[in-house]
């Protein structure tokens, strides 16, 4: 054990965290978006509109995320076309790239958890608001959303802990968040152990947190308190 | 299109090749996987405190940990694990494993770690009146495993397991840093010398969804053999 490796490295891979985070809290926000829109297109109830929806979740979610990293990466680009856009000013980004890439993952893993949420939701709870005579939107806004959001929690949870380990895979495409000064300091110094106990040690700190947090969360918000 | 056709003009027949590797290699992660179930899931289930920490120790270190950083790990360090291992015995040589067999582990121990959640998961929720009328009516601790616990536990244990297996053969992509030629690492050669990589990496994209919708078919079939009488 090199223990003068683990401490000179300690800020090094701190510093990287700071890049991981980033990266999983924007495209957290995004995601968010993405799947709350897409979520409502799946309970629709046009079929062409459902489908479409489908066909979005099923494709990113069947396909490995390095997969479509790499798509929006090294793929986009090839089309001459973008180049001349104002879009290349974002896709010639790594840093933006992995963020699409990751917005759209979670996207479609956040739109799937809504869905099942909305769509166990008692008919009873919804009839009740009907018949006291609230508004559809209201119902939507004020009975739907915030039932579908606590039924979500516990799913919604481990999701952001599945996108915070995704997001070691932007090391793939150059940035050097928390894995990518992992494998820098490894192939530099050949000391796999060591490295990998104090990079693992803050992913395992980052998921500790994010496990409390829902878990705190999932209590404030119960129904039976 | 003519880059993807078989023969020596195209890709076709390496990309064929690579798909094969990717299926061995997710094949092979997913049983070290349940091997690694096997052990794990007794400790768990342990009445021993020091057996449920190493297990719980096992499951979340894995589950908190990206993926990639466990790859890294085998690959950098496998060799010279095994040559520390063989120090021991008088062997002084440079050892080098294949990445089939880096990566699998690597893969394997990931997936085991999920696969051992399920099997606890499925083994609690077996009633335990089973457990008790099998020792009541004296069968011993292996029949009444095999017999008894393993099938009713598969019942549960199968829509779940699909998930993992779901995630393993996504998860083998990531073996393509490591040099192991899989789909992603095919496409990865393929887009460098055509310089063509939206066609290589939508095609990758595209034998990873024919993959994952195949499994699911054979999958539900098993769930239906395994949950009849339900």
């Amino acid at each position: 054990m090199d223990f003068d490796l683990m401490f000179s490295s300690l800020p090094k891979l701190l510093g990287a965290s700071v890049v991981t985070l980033k990266l999983l809290s924007v495209s957290l926000f995004f995601g968010l978006i993405v799947g709350f829109l897409f979520a409502i297109l799946r309970i629709n109830k046009n079929i062409f509109i459902n489908k479409f929806a489908y066909g979005y979740s099923y494709l990113f979610r069947g396909t490995p995320l390095l997969v479509q990293i790499f798509i929006i990466y090294f793929g986009l680009g090839q089309i001459e076309y973008l180049r001349s856009t104002f879009l290349w000013v974002i896709l010639k980004e790594p840093y933006w790239c992995a963020i699409i890439a990751f917005t759209l993952n979670t996207g479609a893993y956040t739109s799937e958890i809504l869905r099942s949420a909305f769509q166990t939701i008692k008919p009873g709870i919804i009839e009740a608001g009907k018949s006291l005579g609230i508004t559809n939107k209201i119902i939507f806004y004020k009975i739907q959303i915030p039932i579908a959001i606590r039924q979500s929690l516990p799913a919604y949870g481990n999701e952001i802990i599945l996108m915070m380990k995704g997001t070691s895979l932007a090391s793939t495409v150059t940035l050097m968040d928390l894995t990518g000064v992992a494998k820098y300091i490894i192939s530099t110094t050949f000391k796999p152990i060591e490295v990998f106990i104090v990079a693992g040690g803050i992913y395992l700190f980052m998921t500790f947190i994010i496990h409390n947090v829902i878990k705190f969360l999932e209590k404030k918000y119960s129904f039976n308190t | 299109m003519e880059l993807l056709v078989f023969g020596k003009t195209g890709w076709g027949d390496e990309l064929f090749y690579a798909t094969l590797m990717t299926i061995a290699v997710s094949v092979t992660a997913m049983l070290i996987g349940f091997f690694f179930a096997l052990i794990f899931t007794p400790l768990k289930l342990s009445k021993y405190k020091l057996f449920n920490l190493i297990g719980n120790f096992y499951t979340t270190v894995i589950r908190g940990v990206p993926e990639l950083l466990v790859i890294y790990l085998f690959f950098f360090g496998g060799s010279g694990a095994i040559m520390y291992v063989a120090s021991i015995f008088g062997y002084y040589e440079y050892i080098e494993i294949n990445a089939f067999i880096t990566g699998s582990i690597a893969i394997g121990i990931i997936s085991g770690a999920y696969s051992t959640e399920i099997f606890r998961g499925a083994i609690q929720s077996i009633d335990k009146g089973q457990f008790e009328a099998a020792k009541v009516l004296g069968i011993n601790k292996f029949t009444q495993f095999y017999k008894i616990i393993l099938p009713q536990m598969l019942r549960l244990a199968i829509p779940n397991l699909s998930n993992v297996w779901q995630i393993t053969l996504k998860d083998t992509s990531l073996i393509s840093v490591t040099g192991l030629v899989e789909i992603m690492r095919q496409s990865y050669i393929a887009a460098g010398s055509t310089r063509d990589p939206l066609l290589f990496y939508s095609f990758a994209a595209v034998l990873y969804l024919m993959l994952t919708y195949l499994s699911m078919k054979i999958i539900n079939r098993l769930e239906t053999k395994y949950s009849r009488g339900y």
